[in-house]
């Protein structure tokens, strides 16, 4: 658990950070800056290294910081790595980010006023992730205040020593996985285990906090560097619902198993076409991607692996999955997955490209 | 679910049924209100052995709601019906049942926007709204709070139960301000075990109950009859 824990923690994005030129007093302009962002870390954080490079030439007023690559507002409450994973779906290296410290979008962006911001967000998740976990958010309400800065200054500096001391406090529990682990104990564990839902001591929901987040993408691209660039946050769909995890005798609940459980508009069972009009199924166009998305399934009742339909044509493709920088592979177990590659606030970020083949007439 | 311990939450498909229950019995007894409508998000199919069952998902919205605060400190829902922020012309729709004293022109009408959103981490409904003026700007977080009645104001700043933070509505792409769902299950469960005297509501009443503790924070009340069983 370490290793993985460690790669994660050490993964981090090279930046290429440059002022926006509305904002630029001087001639020459000054160069960017270069900065190593840790991938668990959020941009805003990095503030105190950015502003040197730039201080001398901002225009005089009070700054109101924020990022955007090629045009989009970064959601500053959003990993960096998660970011990176998703808006480029070939990665560049360094990735080149515009900065602005005036004009902030709040029509589009909600308001971040440094550092407190990024923690309340941060403390918020963790709870929501422990009620997920536990059914109530018990242990993060029981930390001190001067327990809760510890683990929140750990993930500003990404220093996974603090944060393993911090969050021993925590009790964050993990998934347990009768088939994926190999040890006599957890063999006797998995007597009782076997057909029911809720099977691990720590968790007692039986539940995953999941962030993923999808692009919809109509249009057939060879390679990541042909993908057309993401303009606009209504592109992506945004699915923030816990993962239940439903476990079978010798069968092993997969990360792919997980993708069709936490998006069954895209893989459920294929309407016959006696069934009459069928508008939730066509995702090709914007309009519907609005309303059509991330919605809280909530059980979902789903005890039999998903069968998807007539035809292999009819499927939505997968055609990139990509966690901490990984494409990790789709059979893995989702317990592995989900233990090991989880963000400080013991939620796993999957961004996900998925082509839905166009509606077929009925 | 075992019943003798009801945890005060609620699950996806019985905030719909909920919602559904909730908007009627809205549009029945405050007739003076626009009425709730449900937006529909999602078709979920539903899998139980060999039957395919489709659960509806969406969340309630009520849009365009005035609230006029007088210098009084008083503060009143008048209503405006469904007509759009600057259709002045369209008198059929307008509902004007304006409760502020009369005669005082300077009285600036806020319009707010509601949704009732299912936040499926926490099985509770989420209040989620916004405001604006009548000229369409959107007001901040530190306004919309002095816009708020008075006694409302007191009840967020003093209970550790409801509080409002600007945060991204889970549908829409933009900042709305959000009523806090952490603590919703604990005071449900005290308010059905306290006042209805049941281990577990029937779960089509949530809403309504749910409502009547939510609603007044944010200046909208039920009548009584809502809270009756019909």
């Amino acid at each position: 658990m370490k290793e993985a824990q460690e790669f994660v923690w050490m993964g981090a994005i090279p930046l290429q950070i440059h002022l926006h030129e509305s904002e630029v007093t001087t001639v020459p302009p000054p160069p960017p800056a270069l900065i190593l962002a840790p991938r668990i870390g959020y941009l805003p954080l990095l503030l105190p290294l950015i502003k040197p490079y730039f201080s001398s030439t901002l225009p005089p007023g009070v700054d109101t910081v924020w990022f955007e690559y090629k045009g989009l507002p970064l959601k500053w409450y959003i990993p960096t790595g998660v970011l990176f994973d998703l808006l480029c779906a070939e990665p560049e290296r360094p990735w080149n980010l515009t900065i602005h410290f005036r004009g902030y979008p709040s029509h589009l962006l909600i308001p971040c006023e440094g550092e407190d911001s990024v923690k309340w967000n941060f403390i918020n998740s963790l709870k929501e992730a422990d009620y997920i976990i536990n059914g109530n958010c018990k242990n993060v309400m029981h930390m001190s205040q001067s327990d809760q800065l510890e683990l929140w200054n750990s993930v500003v500096n990404a220093n996974l020593e603090a944060f393993i001391r911090s969050s021993s406090k925590l009790k964050s529990g993990t998934i347990e996985d009768d088939y994926a682990s190999k040890s006599s104990l957890s063999s006797q564990k998995s007597q009782k285990m076997i057909g029911e839902a809720d099977t691990s001591v720590q968790t007692k929901t039986g539940k995953v906090p999941v962030r993923l987040y999808v692009w919809n993408v109509s249009e057939d691209f060879g390679d990541m560097e042909d993908a057309p660039p993401i303009d606009s946050w209504d592109r992506i769909s945004y699915v923030n619902r816990p993962l239940e995890i439903h476990r079978e005798e010798g069968k092993c609940f997969t990360l792919h198993d997980a993708i069709k459980t936490l998006l069954p508009e895209l893989f459920g069972k294929k309407r016959k076409p006696s069934e009459g009009e069928n508008d939730e199924q066509s995702f090709g166009s914007e309009e519907e991607t609005k309303n059509n998305r991330m919605t809280e399934e909530g059980e979902g009742n789903i005890s039999q692996p998903l069968e998807t339909g007539s035809t292999a044509d009819d499927d939505p493709e997968i055609k990139l999955l990509r966690i901490q920088g990984i494409e990790p592979k789709l059979e893995t177990p989702i317990s592995w997955v989900a233990n090991h590659l989880r963000h400080p606030e013991n939620f796993l970020h999957v961004c996900v490209y998925i082509k839905v083949p166009s509606a077929k007439s009925l | 679910m075992n019943e003798s311990a009801w945890d005060g939450t609620l699950s996806a498909s019985e905030f719909s049924a909920s919602a559904q229950a909730f908007a009627e019995k809205w549009k029945l007894n405050n007739p003076a209100y626009p009425p709730w409508t449900w937006v529909k998000s999602l078709e979920v199919p539903i899998f139980a052995t060999n039957q395919v069952s489709l659960v509806e998902e969406g969340y309630l919205s009520l849009e365009n709601v005035c609230i006029v605060k007088s210098n009084d400190d008083e503060v009143a829902s008048c209503v405006e019906g469904e007509a759009s922020l600057y259709d002045k012309e369209d008198e059929e729709s307008t509902d004007s049942a304006t409760l502020t004293s009369s005669g005082n022109d300077n009285v600036q009408p806020y319009y707010f926007d509601f949704h009732i959103i299912y936040s499926a981490s926490f099985r509770v409904p989420v209040l989620y709204f916004r405001a604006y003026c009548s000229d369409g700007r959107s007001l901040g977080l530190n306004e919309i709070e002095s816009v708020l009645p008075a006694n409302s104001a007191k009840v967020l700043l003093e209970s550790k139960w409801t509080f409002i933070t600007q945060e991204e509505h889970p549908y829409l792409n933009r900042p709305w301000c959000k009523l806090h769902p952490c603590g919703s299950s604990d005071w449900m469960k005290l308010l059905f075990q306290a006042v209805e005297k049941v281990d577990r509501p029937a779960m089509e009443l949530y809403l309504v109950s749910w409502f009547s503790v939510v609603g007044p924070v944010i200046g909208l009340g039920i009548p009584i009859q809502m809270l009756k069983e019909p």
